[in-house]
């Protein structure tokens, strides 16, 4: 393969399916903490900073 | 005995390899380089000796540490590392900025403005700023982990080596040692350096996460460990150099021409990004709900605004080379990532004061909120400053002007320094185990000094930056530019007297937090009013009587 024939092939799959890859990962990641029932374990995970100062 | 022989035996191994460097140096500096790296082994050495417990050795004892207690020695340095280096940093910048109003101030050729340029930007971000990174990371790991720091003495390695790191890349500049790459000025043998340093602090840092008693992983670490991983990263791939002697201090590049120049850049704006965003933000997402007292406001806004930092970060760094020869389609990737980065930046900042909702009264009772409200402004006014310049037509005026300066220190001043000031106000008490500040009052005086000095630093900038690109872009109807470049200095002038004094107020504002700080660790209490009372009248406090 020329070095410009692998340019073309990996900036074709970068452009088409890489980029779906990535948009689809950060959509899960982003909807995790939407996910039921998960209001109760990010309002723990906010609140737990606070621990330290009433559990002696 | 056998690790404290073994670590004996490996500063001596450094010890004798630096001193060889010095009688085989191929130029003045990498000879001095040398020198400092032998003194700093033996120094080591010294310490590896005469620290170590032989009684404790002799009678077979293990001597462990008690894991009942978080290991606050570093931070307690790192804070003190930090309030020095920054004091450098800001006298240095004041220094520089005097020099550019008036020049009989260039000493050649050891303090010339060219030297001391980046001697104050690497002062200020990875001195000041890496010190503050490496103090609360510790600090804040082994709260949010419940647990004590993992092996404690890579800890101490992490930060003694990185002060090592910056003792070699501050005299390196006034030496001339550089490779002249905007942030990452120094040579090869400090990049392996700062490399070793910077993994054992990713050790030390997951290390910590994995011996955690708390289930969840608090998302200031995710932060953390994102700023940890990309500037790691980053780090390798800029610096990968061809060094033209093993004993000399000169490299030169792997990559070149315009593919150096985008790697250069997307190291650079991912500095940024990563360093004085992702890792400053961690610092916001701990201390800013633990002085408010409150939760943050969105656990899943802070979990999107995480995300979408990393996705669109690492793509922003082209908007740095427009109408440069790097083709057009990078350029355009790297505006649009920046404007898309807009967004999750302001999520950032909502998410960070509407943690005072219900507590807005703090902003005026207590002057450490007010500081970190204040770094949260700056940081949602730079983040939009920051896309609109990317946008290429905007870029055609403010690139190569002093817009972009001006730009840069409003984030750095307002963001980074005012969280930082907040940061070290709640650490020391806490560190030193005192009761309180020295001084609240002078956090105040603190705040508005720095604030004003901000203000005018950033409007001086604005204005001279604006002109500048006005200036040299103004035809006449002849066809020929109508101002020689000289035209635009002498028209400067006065916008760089006023930036000076801005940068002498935000100095004058450390100054007082050098005071302060100083005397909260001595143990010192100033007896001043409180911020605010509620009014009372003891002369009107009486039965009104009935008159004749």
């Amino acid at each position: 393969m020329s070095a410009h024939s692998t340019y073309d092939t990996l900036r074709h799959l970068a452009d088409s399916w890489g980029l779906l890859a990535m948009l689809l990962v950060f959509l899960v990641l982003v909807a995790w903490p939407f996910r039921p029932g998960a209001r109760a374990k990010n309002h723990q995970a906010a609140t737990m900073i606070f621990k330290d100062e009433n559990d002696g | 005995m056998v690790t404290v022989l073994a670590r004996a035996g490996l500063w001596l191994a450094v010890l004798f390899l630096a001193v060889i460097g010095v009688a085989l140096a191929a130029d003045g500096g990498f000879a001095i380089h040398m020198g400092i790296v032998a003194l700093a082994a033996l120094i080591a050495l010294w310490f590896t000796i005469g620290g170590a417990d032989y009684s404790a050795i002799a009678r077979g004892v293990l001597k462990m540490p008690d894991e009942g207690k978080y290991d606050d020695d570093p931070v307690r340095w790192g804070v003190i590392a930090t309030v020095f280096w920054g004091m450098a940093g800001f006298a240095a910048g004041l220094f520089i900025a005097l020099q550019l109003t008036w020049p009989v101030l260039d000493l050649e050729p050891y303090l010339n403005f060219g030297r001391l340029r980046p001697l104050h930007t690497s002062a200020v971000i990875f001195a000041f700023g890496g010190n503050a990174l490496i103090a609360t990371s510790f600090y804040v790991v082994q709260r949010t982990c419940r647990a004590r720091l993992a092996f404690p003495g890579l800890a101490r390695f992490v930060f003694w080596g990185y002060q090592l790191f910056i003792v070699l890349a501050a005299t390196g500049y006034l030496l001339g040692v550089t490779q002249s790459k905007e942030y990452a000025e120094p040579e090869w043998y400090v990049d392996w350096w700062l490399t070793i340093v910077w993994v054992c602090y990713l050790v030390v840092f997951a290390g910590t996460i994995i011996k955690r008693s708390e289930p969840h992983i608090y998302v200031a670490n995710w932060f953390y460990l994102a700023f940890i991983l990309t500037v790691a990263m980053l780090h390798v791939v800029n610096n990968l150099d061809v060094p033209v002697s093993f004993f000399g201090s000169k490299s030169y590049p792997l990559f070149g021409g315009v593919q150096g120049a985008l790697v250069q850049w997307w190291y650079g704006h991912n500095a940024v990004g990563f360093f004085l965003t992702a890792g400053f933000l961690a610092m916001m997402y701990y201390f800013v709900p633990k002085q408010a007292e409150r939760p943050i406001y969105s656990y899943r806004l802070s979990i999107i605004h995480f995300w979408s930092l990393i996705f669109l970060y690492i793509w922003a760094g082209p908007h740095h080379l427009h109408y440069t020869a790097l083709p057009d389609w990078a350029q355009t990737l790297g505006m649009v990532f920046s404007v898309m980065l807009w967004m999750p930046s302001w999520g950032g900042m909502i998410n960070g004061l509407m943690t005072l909702n219900g507590a807005w009264d703090k902003v005026r009772t207590d002057p450490i909120i007010r500081m970190m409200v204040m770094a949260l402004a700056f940081y949602g006014m730079s983040t939009f400053e920051g896309p609109l310049m990317s946008v290429k037509s905007v870029n055609s005026l403010s690139h190569y002007t002093d817009w972009t300066i001006g730009h840069v220190h409003s984030g750095a001043l307002g963001w980074n320094g005012m969280i930082t000031f907040g940061a070290i106000y709640y650490l020391v008490p806490r560190l030193w185990g005192r009761q309180r500040l020295y001084s609240l009052r002078m956090v105040n005086w603190h705040f508005w000094l720095a604030t004003v000095g901000i203000v005018f630093y950033a409007a001086s900038m604005w204005v001279a930056g604006i002109m500048q690109g006005l200036m040299w872009r103004e035809y006449g109807p002849d066809g020929y530019l109508v101002n020689a470049f000289a035209d635009t200095v002498a028209a400067l002038h006065p916008m760089y007297a006023l930036r000076a004094f801005g940068g002498l107020l935000y100095l004058s504002g450390a100054v007082i937090l050098v005071v302060n700080v100083w005397a909260t660790i001595l143990g010192k209490l100033r007896e001043e009013a409180p911020m605010r009372d509620a009014a009372y009248d003891p002369a009107a406090d009486k039965p009104i009587l009935a008159t004749a």
